[in-house]
């Protein structure tokens, strides 16, 4: 059988270790955090601790945060999603002390912020954590360039030098020129742009985003986010990111909290939460992230069937399509490195004529290989070109799984409750599949294939006649 | 004695009471204050009745210049000119302008109250609850009740017209303040505070600057709460256009109260349009 055990694990996400909880030795750690407010905060939080609903406590005060543990690693983009009420900016809020909790602790490093004395929190402040805020909460009667050099000013830096600094940050969120403007004559965008200059300029290692790009018009607020994964990715801040938009958290962060009236509800990955959501109410969120932009090559791909290694000879790659049904294998050296496919009516004849030789057969026009960190976004267009399912390839080369287009039409489907014989990719087996198991794609169900023929005027390639070549089906 | 349906409460005897014992214990006090209004408004009303007076008119008019820009100055520049010298045609001139120190000399003294009382009540919710009642009654008392017991502790003279003054015309300064500093945006205060600033530095680089046009508008409505007193306060001898307008009604002399009352409503234009555009002026970016 054509599954070797290096395929066994099944690998949608990250390694869960990195998903679960972060490293060693956290940059923020928030732990058993608790706000709220109202004349009898103890009582509340005591009651709510002994496990009451916070609805029926209203009488007592409004909860906002109900018992938030999480870690945030160094360098990771924590982003913490809920809708409006949901706590989300009272909790960040408690990261760098604006808000002191009503019980729980939060460290920043070692220190304690709900401990510290007032000027020392204000020197954690101005030494290590730095703010982006929903409304930009820019000075008017100072220019641009005094804003950005703001966090400088209270750090004590001289003028000469926190005005080329805040130049040099200016400079590198795009708004070079602007620094003798004031923070009316720009736009919405350039504005939230010098209120990121102004977190930069601080130089901390720790960077809070309280939905820092949601009062901005969609086309700016996907540029910012650009900006700040390229950002991230030379600067390598940890960032706590807030938002209310699920795809903004899944497009940004490394690791998503989802919040809900209070309570963290569920921490993952983009995938994992996408893939595996917690409860309905975390479901029904994912169902209006686009799911094309989170989910990788590595989720949607399934276990190669039609697979034979270049030993088998042509008679070994017919028995493998009679198999499976298909028209086309693939065909892998003994490491499982992918060489290309070989086609029905080329083996035939090469059976027909005796030949052993299937190397002289291969053919790689038209195959497509992705690697497992791909976006599914990124696979639609080869795949649509492709005669063959695309190849999901590993590190080293090696053939990891692939993905037929009707795997990749159904990944886009939500995890519903509703019947659907491909709602979800079919996860690779373990060891030895049966012959007829990774032959999924080809026993969708008609409503299915034809919905599916229908979205993307394609069909499933590896049933169709055999027809090779790059032209093979560009529709 | 005790017949509570038949209630007599002796609030009066106490007031009087407490009033005699200020008059011969704290006569130190009074002295003080005496001294310090007289001084300045002596020295003001000198400053302003010894030039002649198309110098002051030309510096009026420099003011309104000054505090609007030529482009929206100019229009308050020319009123001051004609007004003023309207009032010097009028025979008012040195009236005017010891109704002028009297309010400039209340205004400055009510603001260096005012200001920092507003900045404590919108800091603390304790100062709040205790200046608020005290700010009604000073608004709502009425004046001469305050104005007499003023005229037997200071005399005749601008002293009580200052104090009378002030007690009318410092509640709104203190008010406005106290909004304007619990107005400012709280996220800029959160910025402020992100970002290691401490609690004098927020109020003295964001909340007062961010405070500023509503501080202004009571600054606006102090002066001219303070000219309305003055008028007043003429009554208790401060003299002044308020003292014309006194004459004018126990003489029924019509034209000196026109014209005494013209000069006042002059005075009153100038000084409010001069407040507004100090205040508007503080909006960044000149717009």
């Amino acid at each position: 059988m054509s599954t070797p055990p290096s395929l066994s694990k099944p690998a949608p996400n990250q390694p869960p270790d990195q998903a679960a909880t972060p490293a060693a030795s956290p940059a923020v750690r928030v732990q058993d955090v608790y706000k709220v407010f109202g004349r009898r905060e103890g009582e509340l939080v005591r009651r709510l601790k002994a496990g009451e609903d916070s609805e029926q406590l209203k009488g007592l005060g409004t909860a906002a945060v109900i018992d938030a543990t999480f870690d945030v690693g160094a360098g990771e983009i924590f982003v913490v999603m809920g809708l409006s009420g949901s706590g989300k900016s009272t909790l960040i809020r408690t990261i760098n002390g604006l808000w002191k909790p009503s019980a729980g602790k939060v460290f920043v490093g070692d220190a304690d912020i709900t401990s510290v004395s007032d000027s020392r929190l204000r020197s954690i402040r101005r030494d290590r954590i730095s703010m982006v805020f929903q409304h930009f909460a820019l000075l008017p009667h100072r220019t641009v360039r005094e804003n950005a050099a703001y966090a400088l000013k209270e750090r004590g830096v001289g003028k000469a030098e926190r005005l080329d600094r805040a130049d040099h940050w200016l400079d590198v969120v795009g708004l070079k020129g602007w620094g003798d403007r004031y923070p009316n004559q720009l736009s919405g965008g350039m504005q939230q742009r010098v209120g990121l200059a102004r977190a930069l300029a601080a130089e901390t290692d720790i960077l809070l985003m309280d939905e820092a790009f949601s009062a901005l018009d969609p086309l700016i607020r996907r540029e910012m986010q650009d900006q700040l994964i390229e950002l991230q990715s030379t600067l390598g801040k940890t960032i706590v990111f807030i938002t209310h938009d699920l795809n903004e958290a899944m497009y940004v962060g490394d690791r998503v909290a989802v919040m809900r009236s209070g309570r963290i509800v569920q921490i993952g990955t983009a995938e994992q939460i996408l893939t595996d959501p917690a409860n309905d109410y975390v479901a029904r969120f994912t169902a209006e992230v686009d799911r094309a932009k989170v989910l990788t090559a590595a989720s949607v791909m399934e276990q190669p069937g039609a697979v034979v290694p270049l030993t088998s000879g042509p008679r070994g790659a017919v028995n493998e399509m009679r198999q499976h049904q298909t028209s086309g294998v693939l065909v892998v050296d003994r490491d499982r490195r992918l060489l290309g496919y070989v086609t029905d009516s080329d083996v035939v004849a090469a059976v027909k004529q005796g030949s052993t030789d299937l190397e002289s057969l291969i053919r790689r026009d038209g195959l497509v290989t992705v690697q497992e960190s791909t976006p599914v976004a990124d696979m639609f267009a080869p795949a649509a070109e492709s005669p063959v399912p695309l190849a999901v390839i590993g590190d080293n080369g090696r053939l990891r799984g692939v993905v037929p287009r009707v795997g990749l039409l159904a990944s886009m489907a939500p995890p519903a409750g509703e019947p659907n014989p491909i709602g979800r990719p079919t996860p690779i087996e373990p060891s030895g599949a049966e012959p007829s198991e990774p032959a999924t794609e080809n026993q969708a169900g008609p409503a299915e294939r034809a919905a599916a023929a229908e979205s993307a005027s394609i069909s499933d390639p590896l049933t169709k006649p055999s027809r090779t070549g790059a032209e093979g089906e560009v529709s | 004695m005790a017949d509570v349906m038949n209630p007599k409460i002796p609030f009066g005897d106490v007031v009087e009471n407490a009033f005699d014992w200020l008059t011969t214990h704290a006569t130190w006090l009074f002295d003080f204050i005496k001294t310090v209004v007289t001084g300045f408004y002596d020295g003001l009303y000198q400053v302003l009745s010894t030039p002649p007076y198309w110098v002051i008119i030309l510096v009026f008019a420099a003011i309104a210049l000054l505090a609007g820009g030529l482009r929206r100055g100019w229009p308050i520049a020319l009123f001051a000119v004609i007004g003023f010298y309207l009032i010097r045609g009028f025979d008012q001139w040195l009236n005017a302008m010891s109704t002028v120190a009297l309010v400039l000399v209340s205004v400055v003294i009510a603001l260096v109250l005012a200001i920092p009382i507003g900045i404590l009540a919108a800091k603390s919710r304790t100062v709040s609850a205790i200046v608020r009642p005290v700010l009604d009654l000073m608004q709502t008392l009425p004046g001469l009740v305050y104005l007499v017991p003023v005229i037997i502790i200071f005399g005749i003279g601008p002293t009580p017209g200052v104090v009378a003054t002030l007690v009318f015309c410092m509640p709104p300064g203190i008010r406005l303040t106290e909004l304007a500093i619990r107005q400012v945006d709280r996220e800029v205060v959160e910025a402020g505070q992100a970002f290691g600033s401490s609690p004098g530095r927020i109020l003295r680089g964001i909340q007062i600057p961010l405070a500023m046009p509503t501080i202004m508008a009571g600054v606006n409505q102090v002066i001219m709460l303070a000219l309305s007193m003055v008028v007043i306060a003429g009554f208790a001898g401060a003299g002044g256009l308020g003292g014309q307008v006194n004459q004018a009604l126990q003489t029924l002399d019509l034209g000196l109260g026109a014209e005494a009352g013209l000069a006042v409503v002059i005075i009153a234009v100038y000084l409010d349009r001069i407040s507004s555009l100090a205040g508007k002026r503080r909006d960044p970016a000149g717009r």
